[in-house]
């Protein structure tokens, strides 16, 4: 390994009312891959907001960079320390060609007053030289995939000489080819000597590219270790404090059938899909992202209506062709993307609750009956959990697991037949997780029909009965998730 | 003193209140015999009621996230459409009544006409609410001075007049138009099924539609809604002037804007209060009103009112700020 690059110490940072890290140190080595590690509100965020300046550590603490001691960043600092966060959603710049994202950060750093289009250029061909990929410079951001865009963040702070490159949960949206890219790239990275911090909740990820573990719970910190000195298990007991395992729930073979799509195919999206959802019965729907999953669940759905084929409800034809149709029949489906898609998160929890309800809750006046909204909300908060017990609560402010609830609770309250789940678990810690798990199982207990979308296997085989195993637009297999092993499901979705 | 008393006090509503009623004491200090006279307090109270009714109906707007800068253009293409009727058939001899009768309807059918034409646009076509009001101003513009020419529609009957200028027990009709109109976009925003939809779309309309709703739908009705209300100011207003003319209330636009703005409705949609935008309305009023009353010259009046909007605007930004920071 080579020199250490920065070394925390006694770092601790304390928001009105909650102590959110407490005395962490630890350092990072140039040309290692450090993961750091943590359930959500472990504290990850917060340290990687104090490492980019972003928020100024309590005093007492050190930072000690290139053998300069501070007790805090500013943004600049952290700029011109060559320190390069990665977030979820890459601050780049969506209407911005690959080249301005590259070296616009460059040109504002060297303070010029004209852009230098040809100092650009090679700035950005430079970067994307170094990465061993080639984009067209020209290109508008917004138009490539969310892979690509990743690498152009990339490309960027290697155009900003990055020596400390912090990527928060990279691989979430990817595929798991692109995946498998990124990886190639970071290990290129580290092999010139870059030093790379890395967050992930994937376990099998961690262990496939990290050097060195730092575990936070609590805003504590419990240990930095080499990636021989654990194994997953003991990874996970460090990060809950206790040993977790997901559940694996009994399966059923059910008879009854719920809903039954026919021959579905839209053009660019997926072809000649048939399964059939039984009543109590939870479906999975999995493959690589990209396999056309989400594009059949929003299918079903109404939001992304397929060219041909039927789909029949308790027997009965039904067309879907906006989502007001497919809530009308029975169905709800929970989006992958929360934030963007599930919560409306400068709303309130009730208002969220009762989005979907707001027919019910007024009666023939079309004035909304508050009384009842009230109840509706005290009591889907209360079945669910959510916490905490406050109907008022702006919903961006809730842990992802909270979140999630919320979502759900909405579309219970419809009191649907098929409730569809798209990656119900990304992003939630493992604790929160299991909730889930639980909850979903319950609600096939009850006789709902649930088909849960999920990249992560061993959820599937939890708590799925059958699973259904895309491939480019295609379901080229189903498995009564009994005596099957995620290689199984995995061979067939490659 | 109770919770809910105490967030009550220290809600934006209600530093704008304190606001206006500053702003009132101050008026009357400087012009006690003027500023406080029955005049005067009554010219306001015939010429609030139709720039609160355009201000109401920039704020439903705004809530979903749109905004519609062909309002008072709706306003008097509705009125010449129908004061031309109204005319019209009362100079051929049709009774007062029913041409009236015939010139209101003919109003609020124009005005719905208009809602209907930028509900298409914005709602299903999915032209930029600014982009596509824009065209539809000057679109309505010159369908209005194509029907007058340029000068104003006059001889209307003195029955439609009446409705303008006229008070039941002390109280102005306009007013009494407008208080109705008030409780009724109140119950309809804040209130009703369709209300609380149009906060969500302005907040996040993916999510919305995510969630079931016919976002679309809602952007129209909207659209419909808001131009019935500015046919409703239209009316007061053709009424009030005794004729009808395409540039009537041409200087409301900007202050409806202001006033939606100025009594917490959030530009970017998803949020503010009817009464927010009711004392906004005042304080603009009393503003402009006092101020020409004092006898200050028009030009400076604009100038006194433009720094006031940008006071109080700055004010309201730098609380909400604080706030944000506290949390």
């Amino acid at each position: 390994m080579g020199q250490t690059l920065i070394e925390l110490k006694n770092i601790s940072k304390t928001f009105p009312g909650v102590k959110a890290l407490e005395n962490i140190g630890f350092s990072i080595d140039s040309g290692e891959i450090h993961a750091l590690i943590g359930e959500n509100g472990a504290g990850k965020s917060t340290l990687i907001k104090i490492l980019s300046g972003v928020y100024q550590p309590d005093s007492g603490g050190q930072i000690i960079l290139g053998g300069r001691v501070v007790e805090s960043l500013t943004p600049l600092e952290a700029l011109q320390s060559e320190i390069a966060v990665i977030y979820q959603d890459f601050s780049l710049f969506p209407n911005l060609s690959v080249m301005e994202n590259i070296a616009l950060e460059q040109s504002v750093k060297n303070n010029d007053n004209l852009v230098d289009w040809k100092a650009m250029e090679r700035i950005s061909r430079d970067a994307l030289d170094q990465l061993g990929i080639s984009l067209d410079l020209n290109t508008i951001l917004g138009d490539l995939s969310i892979a690509k865009q990743q690498l152009v963040a990339i490309a960027r702070s290697l155009a900003n000489n990055a020596r400390l490159l912090i990527l928060d949960e990279p691989t979430s949206s990817l595929s798991k080819n692109e995946v498998r890219k990124l990886f190639d790239i970071m290990h290129s990275l580290k092999n010139k000597g870059m030093a790379l911090l890395f967050i992930s909740h994937k376990i099998d990820e961690l262990f496939a590219i990290s050097d060195k573990f730092t575990i936070l719970r609590d805003g504590k910190y419990i240990g930095t270790y080499g990636e021989d000195e654990l194994d997953d298990e003991q990874l996970i007991s460090l990060m809950v404090g206790r040993k977790i395992e997901y559940t694996i729930y009994p399966k059923n073979k059910r008879t009854e059938p719920l809903l039954e799509v026919r021959g579905f195919s839209k053009k660019g999206n997926f072809r000649d899909i048939n399964f059939t959802l039984h009543k109590g019965e939870i479906l999975g729907l999995t493959g690589l992202v990209g396999a056309g999953r989400t594009e059949v669940a929003q299918a079903i759905f109404g939001l992304n209506p397929a060219d041909e084929g039927t789909l029949l409800l308790d027997g009965k034809e039904i067309i879907n062709s906006t989502p007001n149709d497919a809530v009308k029949a029975g169905f709800s489906f929970v989006p992958e993307n929360r934030l963007q898609e599930g919560l409306v998160l400068s709303k309130s929890i009730e208002d969220n609750i009762s989005l979907t309800m707001l027919d019910a809750l007024s009666g023939k006046s079309s004035l909304i009956n508050l009384k009842k909204r009230k109840e509706l909300t005290r009591n889907w908060m209360e079945k669910m959990d959510i916490r905490p017990n406050i109907p008022e609560m702006i919903t961006s402010k809730l842990s992802g697991g909270n979140q999630q609830r919320v979502v759900i609770s909405k579309w219970l309250a419809t009191d649907p037949k098929v409730l569809i789940v798209d990656e119900p678990t990304n992003g939630i810690d493992i604790g929160a997780k299991s909730g889930i798990h639980q909850l979903l199982r319950d609600l096939a207990e009850k006789g709902l029909g649930i088909i849960i979308i999920s990249s992560e296997l061993p959820e599937i085989l939890a708590i799925a009965d059958r699973v259904a195993v895309m491939r480019r637009g295609r379901i080229i297999t189903e498995f009564f998730c009994e005596n099957i092993t995620q290689e199984d499901i995995m061979s067939k979705a490659l | 003193m109770k919770p809910e008393l105490k967030r009550r006090l220290k809600s934006k509503e209600a530093v704008l209140f304190l606001i206006f009623v500053v702003i009132f004491v101050f008026m009357s200090i400087l012009s006690p015999t003027r500023f406080l006279s029955l005049y005067n307090l009554q010219s306001m109270a015939y010429q609030l009621p139709e720039f609160g009714i355009l201000a109401l109906s920039m704020m439903i707007v705004i809530i979903t996230g749109g905004i519609n800068l062909s309002v008072t253009y709706t306003a008097t293409l509705a009125m010449i459409i129908g004061g031309f009727a109204m005319s019209h058939m009362f100079a051929g001899g049709s009774s007062a009544g029913l041409s009236v009768l015939v010139g209101i309807i003919l109003m609020l059918a124009g005005s719905l006409a208009c809602g209907a034409f930028n509900g298409y646009v914005i709602a299903y076509i999915g032209v930029t609410p600014m982009l596509a009001t824009l065209g539809a101003m000057t679109f309505f513009e010159g369908i209005s001075l194509q029907v007058t020419r340029g000068g104003a529609i006059s001889g209307f009957p003195i029955e439609f007049i009446k409705i303008g200028n006229t008070a039941v027990l002390g109280i102005p009709v306009p007013m009494i138009i407008f208080l109705f109109v008030l409780a009724t976009v109140y119950l309809f925003l804040e209130r009703s099924r369709m209300g609380a939809t149009l906060y969500m779309i302005g907040s996040n309309p993916k999510v919305t539609r995510y969630s079931g709703i016919n976002v679309r739908k809602n952007l129209f009705i909207t659209y419909l809604i808001a131009s019935l209300l500015a046919g409703i100011a239209g009316i007061l207003m053709a009424s009030r002037y005794n004729s009808a003319k395409e540039s009537y209330g041409s200087s409301y636009l900007l202050q409806a804007v202001s006033a939606a703005v100025l009594g917490g409705t959030s530009i970017a949609g998803g949020e503010g209060k009817v009464i927010g935008t009711v004392i906004a309305v005042l304080i603009i009023q009393v503003i402009s009103s006092g101020l020409n009353i004092i006898g200050l010259n028009r030009y400076l009046t604009n100038v006194v009112m433009g720094l006031i909007l940008i006071v109080v605007l700055t004010i309201n930004f730098l609380t909400r700020e604080k706030q944000f920071r506290n949390n």
